[in-house]
């Protein structure tokens, strides 16, 4: 079988998968937004976005944009009926304070004790953090969307992180275009690969040793 | 008679003074004092720290101040984007202080400040470059850094209504930081679209309660 990696979208496919009935979710900016779009329809998710809203729903359509209705990647948005507006206090004290079941957020490195580095490049002398510390370090389980390697082809998936930490011991989950990988306490754990390629293949481009205690199964998307 | 209701945006802001410190709410297109900041623009204070959460989009009347080295000191959590290109220029010339919090830091340094509390503590930022310098403590395992509360001279607040006593309600995620910082601001001022008489406005829906807000002015250029 060619080896097929995942786009974008179906990273976020395979994200939704795992969001469950009746969670709370907080999606960061980018990839992780698209997972809305793929939450099963028999799914009632309550998607939280920092600046002040629990129960967003999807875009508006095209001449219904409302300004003082956007996300918290400044996108416009929607209300579900049932949601609901606060401060930033607030809406922090539901991320700070393990309130919110689940954060998607992007990356840029991941260590396997589960430390992230996703708010600046390597080097930069600025860098814009957003909620990233306060929601990575809050939720009850980050789950991490990025491309396996960066455009280089270096691994992001390191030993000890370069860039800029995030946040200690935060993510729970890796979800990549080639490898579905679990943050564990004894190391990472690989469960899932993308179509054609092997445990082999993963290892090849990650710089930790993953453990590989069964075969691991196709993403299905 | 209580009648914080001021004649006009230009009125609101008359007394800020060089060097003053602004809380200013908004995030995106929603909740920000945008007629306060024209008209502070137009009224000239500089040496300025402005707390906010972003560090201004585009043109906007934040952006300007900036633009016009009007701004010594930012505070924020998302200076770093594409929009804001004339605090990427100062910033690099070195002409303007920045102070990087984390949103939920910043965001609760204001409500702490609003609330007469010193400082807390908090596990945001463990281990990163913005634990520099601060104290740490630990409770029952948990590793947290000692956060300061933050106040400022004035806090410019946007709303959809307030009436004279200074009640202020939001319209949706135009409420964002105005709450909070509503509170911690010594002269608060609410910009809104509209000023309602004393009872129109639900006792069990003001969001920000009179006490917290100094002066009240209609904007000149309403949304929505």
């Amino acid at each position: 079988m060619a080896k097929t990696p995942l786009t974008r979208e179906q990273i976020a496919k395979r994200i939704a998968q795992d969001l469950p009935d009746g969670a709370t979710v907080n999606l960061g900016i980018g990839m992780p937004t698209l997972a809305a779009n793929y939450v099963p329809a028999d799914r009632e998710i309550l998607f939280h976005s920092e600046n002040g809203i629990l129960g967003m729903g999807p875009k508006p359509a095209p001449g219904k944009e409302d300004p003082n209705l956007v996300n918290a990647g400044k996108e416009f948005v929607t209300m579900l009926p049932g949601g609901s507006f606060f401060s930033q206090a607030d809406s922090f004290s539901m991320t700070r304070g393990k309130h919110v079941d689940i954060a998607v957020l992007g990356g840029m490195q991941v260590a396997p004790n589960g430390d992230l580095a996703n708010w600046k490049i390597k080097g930069a002398p600025l860098g814009s953090i957003g909620g990233a510390m306060d929601i990575a370090c809050g939720a009850k389980q980050v789950f991490i969307a990025m491309t396996h390697v960066t455009n280089k082809g270096e691994p992001k998936i390191v030993n000890q992180l370069s860039y800029a930490l995030t946040a200690l011991h935060c993510v729970t989950r890796i979800y990549t275009d080639i490898a579905v990988i679990d943050v564990t306490r004894e190391g990472l754990v690989l469960s899932e690969v993308a179509p054609g390629y092997t445990a082999d293949d993963v290892q090849a481009l990650t710089e930790p040793k993953l453990l590989v205690p069964r075969a691991p199964a196709m993403i299905g998307v | 008679m209580l009648n914080k209701i001021v004649a006009s945006l230009d009125a609101a802001v008359a007394d800020v003074p060089d060097g003053a410190s602004i809380l200013i709410g908004g995030f995106g297109s929603a909740g920000m004092a945008e007629g306060l900041l024209a008209a502070l623009l137009r009224q000239g204070a500089k040496k300025l720290t402005l707390i906010s959460n972003n560090a201004g989009r585009g043109d906007g009347a934040f952006a300007q101040l900036v633009k016009q080295d009007r701004v010594s000191k930012m505070i924020c959590s998302f200076p770093e984007a594409k929009e804001a290109y004339h605090f990427r220029e100062k910033f690099f010339a070195g002409k303007i202080e920045l102070e990087l919090n984390p949103q939920g830091t910043l965001a609760e340094r204001i409500r702490a400040g609003g609330s007469g509390i010193e400082g807390f503590y908090t596990p945001t930022g463990v281990g990163t470059e913005i634990a520099a310098g601060k104290p740490t403590m630990e409770f029952d395992g948990v590793i947290c850094l000692l956060e300061r509360a933050l106040r400022a001279d004035y806090a410019f607040v946007r709303g959809k209504a307030a009436d004279r006593w200074g009640n202020v309600v939001y319209d949706k995620a135009q409420r964002n930081f105005n709450p909070i910082m509503a509170m911690a601001g010594r002269i608060t001022i609410a910009e809104v679209d509209s000023i309602v008489e004393l009872g129109a406005l639900n006792p069990e829906h003001v969001v920000t309660p009179a006490i917290f807000v100094q002066r009240v002015v209609k904007t000149e250029a309403p949304r929505g």
